[in-house]
């Protein structure tokens, strides 16, 4: 992959920021306690966070990718596939079976959307698409709810969550983030090397580009539709566990995903390293935000701060970091 | 039989241009305004005033709106309940600083102010469009709610974070907002003022603006390049729309609900909206009413529905099956009928024209 | 085909080359069109016809060269000013606003010469109205005269590609442009609609008096119109001046027959 020039600069002045204005914040308020150890405690607890937001993001990507939909709906479907694997663990199913079950209903959920919404959508514009994800949002978030109930569920995977402290004692890390983000980053890697060197990536990506000329050489855009969704419900899936392990299995899960759109905006549509890249520059300035800027301004700045990070970087770059850059012609 | 335009002869391009070219269409649109401001308010009941007709035309309002911003001018929005919360606040500060404004003053200003924050945020959608420029509304949407919120100074440092409408009188002693104003007064000071606001989008988007809208909606490149300008042409409807928002959002907190919190315009209101204007059509005056009374009116169906046929479901459950309802019909109509209610209304009036010998 | 005596020149490209990253579309073109002239440019696809149009109205920015229009000599036109000082086109593919009607659309040509401002138009009253319905009478005239009162409203999405062809050639003419670009107007039409087309091109040409700049693939009809012919081929310019000329240039012979260089 070739980067751009432009993409360096903004990504170095973009770091050059996220250090330089904790620290002149510290320099100059009273009220914001700035120390070396704990900025990078900060940025370090931000970053793997960043990771799980890439999680998120990366299942928008592959949709996006392969079908040229804006999958709203990837909120939901965390939402969704967490509440059916609690569900069917307070069953009685023991956690490995729930886990398999839960991907078959999300081959299932796949199948489902592809026959009913895809198809008959085919060739529509993009925002009618669009639109019809928000319809299978609410749809998702009604019906899981409505099924398992909406009260808080607890989803314990074991894993510990005391805070550990690593190099050398200085700086203090939540165990469980980072074998979250261990999980998330082991599973982005797997996909995005299945997207560039397996027949069925490599299929999909031609499908991204041109659904026509992708039919002409044989590739069934049906399949290819529902295992993208099906590998989107995986990734769901994986970030549901992973979201609702640490807090809890409810509604709000929905709306953490869409935490993942600012990522989108800022990596840019269609690229696997942009979900990657964006997620981590988004989780790591939102806490440092929160940390550095927020008491400064009245606090609680995390409902917006990440959508307005990727509203000033597109002023620089209007198709994201990544994204292509589209050529107008009449 | 009755619906016929054949035997009408238009003499003028004038009459050719007038909003309902059909006499049978201006007699319906005279019925339905009597029906309107006279007999509604005669027999209608305090509830059906209260808790379905004024949400139904505020919400219309608002859905107009969003109507002109993404119908007519392609620029899809999710932060409409950002610019009501505007509208809301922005005319709590009006009539609590300056208590001697007039009230439709004091709605008018906060749909000014509404409609310069919107242009504020209607920015971007020069360098954005589609699903970013939807990204980027979102924004707004948050940070305007967060700002309400979070600064004691928009709710005059109510602890609660909630504003209350001082009582206001339109004329004399007809109290429009507050404990005096009875259901009737309020319900004909939106209606007024809804009527009104829906004359005046007619009248623009049958005009060279909405001409220039609906032209960057379907082909921004051809329409810069027959010389529409982008910049003012894509502010001037973030600034309509959001001063149509502005004014709904001001008349919810000070007619409907008459207190109001931030919360009541979250994402879920923007969603709301947007759902309004799909299902009653985009790119529709009429479709912006048809939605919203069918928002409206849905949920309460649900909610009594079950009792009808004598089930006791339990209200979260409703509220879920609520969720899944919505999101099914949104399905529905996008893909059996992507033109919405307003288009099947057309359809039917199509058909009547023919009727009872379609051939 | 007509003997005419041309016009002062009106609009002149000089050493025009424009280039995409390291695609170079047009190389060093220059030509003049005099006023009231049917100026063709033709060429095998890809040659840049369309590129050098875009250049014209101001839609692609070239890298080098200059454009002298009404007097003014720049490096490239602005698209909105283009549109402004009486440049209109239509396009190769149709670039209509699918959702509006016949009508509309062709009032939206108008665009330019509506001056009412935004509260006017909402209470459409008094100046606003008045407006309207004189920008509507000089539209009705290029309906008749293009003969599509039938379809005046029908949303254009509807409408058969030739008609199509048709409104969008009325939308800009509903400009009153000084200078036409027609980006192949007659590409895949029959011979009949196609004769049609011809006939409003000359009418246009002759009635209105508008310069027109031509692009087309049909040397009959190219050779029929046109007072002058420039040719490109692959962005270099081949060859320039009255179509008999140009039928006979050993160069545009090769680049048509494809002679091995």
């Amino acid at each position: 992959m070739r980067i751009e020039r432009d993409v360096i600069y903004i990504f170095i002045a973009t770091l050059f920021l996220m250090v330089a204005i904790p620290w002149a914040a510290g320099q100059l308020s009273e009220d914001i306690f700035f120390e070396w150890p704990f900025f990078f405690e900060v940025a370090i607890g931000g970053l793997l966070a960043g990771v799980m937001y890439s999680l998120v993001a990366l299942g928008f990507v592959l949709i996006f990718k392969a079908s040229g939909v804006f999958n709203f709906a990837q909120g939901a479907m965390v939402l969704f596939s967490a509440l059916t694997l609690v569900g069917l663990n307070e069953l009685g199913l023991p956690m490995w079976l729930a886990v398999i079950v839960t991907l078959i209903v999300m081959l299932v959920l796949a199948i489902v959307i592809e026959r009913v919404v895809l198809r008959p959508l085919v060739n529509q514009e993009h925002i009618i698409l669009f639109m019809a994800t928000i319809g299978i949002t609410y749809f998702l978030d009604g019906f899981g709810q409505t099924l398992w109930g909406s009260e808080v569920k607890i989803l314990d995977l074991g894993i510990p969550s005391e805070p550990g402290f690593y190099f050398g004692g200085a700086i203090l890390i939540n165990d469980f983030d980072l074998v979250a983000a261990l999980i998330a980053g082991v599973l982005v890697v797997s996909l995005a090397l299945f997207f560039q060197y397996t027949r069925i990536g490599r299929a999909l990506r031609a499908v991204a580009d041109d659904h026509q000329a992708a039919l002409s050489v044989g590739i069934p855009l049906k399949h290819i539709w529902v295992i993208v969704w099906a590998v989107a419900g995986i990734v769901a899936l994986v970030a549901g566990i992973m979201w609702g392990s640490k807090l809890g299995v409810q509604f709000s899960l929905a709306l953490i995903a869409l935490k993942a759109l600012p990522v989108l905006i800022l990596g840019g549509f269609t690229s696997v390293p942009g979900a990657i890249i964006g997620g981590l520059i988004i989780g790591a300035g939102e806490k440092l935000a929160e940390v550095f800027i927020a008491p400064l301004i009245g606090g609680g700045i995390e409902d917006w701060f990440a959508y307005m990070l990727a509203l000033a970087f597109l002023v620089f770059r209007p198709q994201g970091l990544f994204g292509e850059k589209i050529i107008e012609r009449v | 039989m009755i619906y016929r335009e054949a035997g009408e002869f238009k003499a003028s391009y004038r009459e050719d241009m007038a909003i309902l070219p059909i006499r049978q269409d201006r007699w319906f649109m005279w019925a339905l305004m009597a029906v309107a401001f006279l007999v509604i308010p005669s027999i209608a009941s305090e509830y059906w005033l209260g808790t379905i007709m004024l949400p139904f035309l505020i919400l219309a309002l608002a859905a107009l709106g969003l109507n002109v911003l993404t119908g007519y001018a392609g620029q899809l929005s999710l932060g409409t309940g950002g610019f009501m919360a505007t509208g809301a606040f922005a005319a709590y500060k009006l009539a609590t600083a300056f208590p001697e404004l007039h009230i439709i003053v004091v709605i008018l200003l906060a749909g000014l102010i509404t409609a310069g924050v919107g242009i504020l945020f209607g920015i971007p959608s020069l360098r954005i469009k589609g699903f970013y420029l939807a990204v980027a509304t979102l924004a707004s949407q948050f940070f305007l709610i967060w700002m309400f919120n979070k600064f004691g100074w928009f709710t005059n440092y109510s602890s609660s974070g909630v504003i209350s409408a001082p009582p206001m009188t339109a004329f004399g002693d007809f109290f429009v907002t507050g404990p005096h104003a009875t259901p009737v007064a309020k319900y004909l000071f939106a209606l007024t003022l809804v009527v009104f606001f829906a004359m005046m989008t007619k009248n623009l988007v049958r005009s060279n603006i909405g001409r220039e809208w609906m032209a960057v909606r379907d082909m921004d490149i051809a329409a810069e390049i027959i010389g529409i300008k982008m910049l003012p042409t894509k502010l001037k409807a973030f600034a309509y729309s959001s001063f149509l928002c502005g004014i709904a959002g001001a008349l919810w907190a000070f007619v409907h609900t008459g207190s109001v919190e931030p919360l009541a315009f979250d994402v879920n209101r923007s969603f709301q909206i947007l759902f309004m204007i799909i299902i009653g059509g985009l790119g529709s005056i009429m479709g912006a009413f048809l939605g919203s009374a069918f928002i409206v009116l849905l949920p309460i169906l649900l909610t009594n529905a079950p009792h009808l046929f004598g089930l006791n479901i339990p209200v979260d459950i409703i509220s879920h099956i609520e969720f899944m309802v919505f999101g099914a019909l949104i399905l529905f109509f996008l893909i059996v009928e992507p033109h919405g209610l307003a288009r099947l209304w057309q359809i039917t009036k199509e058909k009547l024209r023919l009727w009872p010998f379609p051939y | 085909m007509h003997e005419r005596t041309l016009g002062d020149v009106v609009l002149e490209v000089r050493n025009i080359s424009l280039s995409f990253g390291a695609m170079r579309v047009l190389n060093d073109i220059s030509f003049d069109v005099r006023q009231g002239e049917i100026r063709s440019i033709i060429g095998p696809n890809g040659a840049g016809k369309s590129s050098m149009l875009n250049v014209i109205n101001g839609f692609y920015h070239p890298q080098e060269g200059t454009i002298t229009y009404r007097g003014e000599t720049r490096h490239q036109m602005k698209v909105h000013k283009a549109a402004e000082q009486g440049i209109a086109r239509t396009f190769q593919n149709i670039a209509l606003f699918k959702g509006m009607t016949t009508l509309d659309n062709i009032m939206t040509g108008r665009n330019l010469k509506i001056k009412s401002n935004m509260l006017l138009q909402a209470i459409y009253w008094g100046k606003a109205q008045k407006e309207e319905i004189e920008h509507r009478k000089k539209v009705e005239e290029i309906i008749d005269f293009l003969e599509i009162q039938a379809i005046r409203k029908t949303p254009v999405g509807r409408l058969p590609y030739g008609m199509q062809k048709r409104v969008e050639l009325g939308r800009a003419l509903a400009a009153e442009p000084d200078i036409l670009l027609l980006d192949e107007p007659m590409a895949g039409m029959n011979v009949e609609e196609k004769e049609d087309m011809s006939r409003f091109v000359l009418d246009i040409n002759d009635e209105f008096g508008t310069t027109i700049i031509l692009i087309e693939h049909d040397m009959g009809v190219v050779m029929d119109l046109s007072d002058r012919v420039v040719v490109l081929d692959y962005g270099l310019q081949l060859a320039d001046g009255p179509p008999d000329e140009v039928r006979s240039n050993q160069a545009v012979i090769d680049a048509y027959l494809g002679v091995s260089h």
